[in-house]
């Protein structure tokens, strides 16, 4: 038997598998296929203020081993994801991190007043900053490129979060340092790290001679970005074991299709693991993968999860 | 939302070149037991390693609830990107991921209406198995099928056994009458009184057999083919502007609010030229320096 339980920020999850953001909506359409409540934590599509009808289609385009997606954060607003989504995951047996994001910083805070005052608010294990959205007041840059909008995103959800539900902030790995933005999160007291968010791209419909994606622009996931996740997950925990961040929790996205994929997000210092794209191929992926990352476990002869996190840091051979 | 979907590792029995087409059956154990006529499937493509990681959908075709190899399955495949290649190209037990039965199905009336059927290219390919539960409860049924050229018509031949009556058209006068499903479509309306036109087909066509079922009095359900990710409702990419029974118009999922909808509730006005923009009267449209 291996222990596959981890711990983010004090909150005890029995298993390291989430859904990610964005990938799994907010539940009902994935209990046709796995009890959302096996997994360690579900990740709900991030929610806003107000409902959004979204972006055009064509919102998304396939590319080699991933998809570009331009979905523009379609959803019910925060006041229907209560009362309907969230207690709907509640009643389930779900443990949820809620995704959350606002067009300005304080919209960020207005979002989680309504999501900690509404009527499910008990099953939430952690609040998911998603940074990654553009900034209205700067320009439409997304507050995640930018320290100082990141650190104000990140203040104001964690002053409305009450104490002990840990806040994640979401990183893109789309910036020259990312150990920066992750200093300006943690400074600003996020207790941990989700990274990484999609990759900005573009397809061109090479027929119509036309961007293929109404949006233009569009999110790069799927196996393609993984050793992206990898890398961006590398270089944090290193910065953590060499004293340069303070130490907290990361939990790794990016490409993650299998057991073996996730086992190298986690030996890079992922203490929680998240399956996104792989979902679409794969409507039992997130369990399917917390099966395999159990068996990948076991092979190398660790009794817990938790020994595995951040290992090949020590296991690096040095010239 | 419907409950009953499985996901079942399918395995080909049959490929068979039809015109432009192929042809498949596949098992797919319990997924016939569950489905109705306007539901599909959602398939991977290019096994567990693929690089082509998105679902591609069909609608079904026809199912076998229990045959020689348990239940079956029948898609009609047209072979034009990647995946649709690697599916063309599967042969007798084959492995195939298949996901199903997903979305609405064709509504059926209550009393036995006459009813028109109309398809545009492969998109028949659900109505001979609609046209067989329509007779059975005692409708009059015609089909209209069109396509670009006569190797592109699917069905003509199960048409004849599947409906009273069958009107084939092509643009290029290849078979049948030269021109439009929507050509013919209203005529037949009329002489057989039809309460409900089902039709299957590219976006345009959906568009126009709407138009002229609603000046000739009838109610149209059509069956969109919009592109979709995955096909179970999770990855936003499928969404139509469609306007609900209260009147508000929402982007909303063609694969489980769908990808059957009533053709006057949708918004018909936002679609064109391989894009659909979200009407600005939407539920949540962007504002002004919004999304």
């Amino acid at each position: 038997m291996v222990d596959m339980s981890t711990t983010l920020a004090g909150m005890r999850l029995p298993n390291p598998v989430l859904t990610a953001s964005g990938c799994a909506a907010n539940g009902k359409e994935l209990q046709r296929f796995f009890p959302v409540a096996e997994l360690g934590a579900f990740v709900t599509k991030t929610v806003m203020r107000d409902p959004r009808s979204g972006r055009p289609t064509p919102r998304m385009a396939e590319t080699p081993s991933g998809m570009l997606n331009s979905i523009g954060l379609q959803g019910p607003g925060i006041d229907a994801f209560c009362t309907q989504d969230l207690v709907w995951l509640a009643d389930h047996g779900a443990r949820v991190l809620v995704s959350v994001a606002g067009n300005t910083a304080e919209e960020f805070g207005e979002v989680v007043d309504r999501l900690v005052a509404g009527p499910a608010w008990d099953c939430v294990v952690g609040v998911e900053a998603n940074i990654s959205c553009p900034n209205v007041a700067n320009r439409g840059l997304v507050f995640a490129c930018d320290p100082e909008s990141s650190e104000r995103v990140v203040r104001i959800v964690r002053d409305r979060v009450p104490e002990g539900v840990p806040v994640f902030a979401k990183l893109t790995p789309d910036v020259t340092d990312i150990v920066a933005i992750a200093a300006a999160a943690l400074g600003a007291g996020a207790d941990g790290l989700t990274m990484i968010n999609t990759l900005l791209g573009i397809v061109i419909d090479t027929d119509l001679l036309r961007p293929q994606l109404a949006g233009v622009t569009g999110g790069l996931s799927g196996p393609a970005v993984r050793p992206v996740a990898v890398r961006a997950i590398w270089q944090v925990t290193a910065a953590m074991r060499g004293g340069r961040l303070p130490t907290a929790p990361v939990i790794g996205v990016g490409g993650v299709r299998t057991g073996t994929d996730a086992l190298e997000l986690v030996a890079a210092g992922a203490a929680a693991v998240q399956v996104g794209t792989a979902t679409f191929n794969d409507p039992s992926a997130p369990r399917r993968v917390l099966t395999e990352l159990e068996a990948e476990v076991r092979r190398h002869g660790f009794d817990r999860f938790a020994d595995v996190v951040g290992i090949a840091h020590e296991r690096m051979v040095r010239p | 939302m419907s409950t009953g979907v499985v996901q079942v590792a399918g395995e080909l029995i049959a490929n068979r070149r039809v015109g432009a087409y192929h042809h498949l059956t596949l098992v797919a154990p319990g997924v016939a037991e569950l489905a109705d006529p306007g539901q599909f499937v959602a398939l991977a493509v290019g096994g567990p390693t693929s690089a082509t990681l998105l679902r591609r959908c069909f609608s079904i075709h026809k199912v076998k609830p229990s045959g020689t190899y348990g239940g079956t399955v029948d898609i009609v495949v047209a072979a034009h990107g990647p995946g649709t290649r690697w599916l063309a190209a599967l042969r007798p037990h084959d492995p195939v991921d298949v996901v199903g039965p997903l979305g609405r199905p064709f509504p059926l009336p209550a009393e036995p209406v006459a009813c028109v059927l109309v398809g545009g290219g492969y998109g028949s390919a659900p109505l001979f198995w609609l046209a067989e539960s329509l007779r059975e409860r005692g409708c009059h049924v015609e089909m209209v099928l069109g396509a670009a050229s006569e190797d592109r018509l699917f069905g003509v031949v199960e048409a004849r056994r599947s409906a009273d009556a069958v009107h084939v058209t092509t643009d290029d006068g290849s078979a049948g009458r030269r021109g439009w499903v929507s050509d013919v479509l209203g005529e037949v309306v009329d002489r057989t009184e039809a309460a409900v036109v089902y039709a299957c087909g590219p976006m345009a066509m959906l568009r126009s057999v709407t138009e002229v079922a609603g000046r000739h009095g009838a109610v149209a359900q059509v069956a969109v083919e919009e592109s979709m990710a995955c096909g179970i409702g999770v990855c936003m990419t499928c969404v139509m502007p469609v306007t609900g029974s209260d009147g508000a118009t929402r982007m909303v999922r063609s694969c489980v609010e769908g990808p059957v909808f009533r053709g006057d509730r949708v918004r018909w006005d936002a679609i064109s030229g391989g894009v659909t923009r979200v009407p600005e009267d939407a539920v949540g449209a962007p504002r002004a320096g919004g999304h």
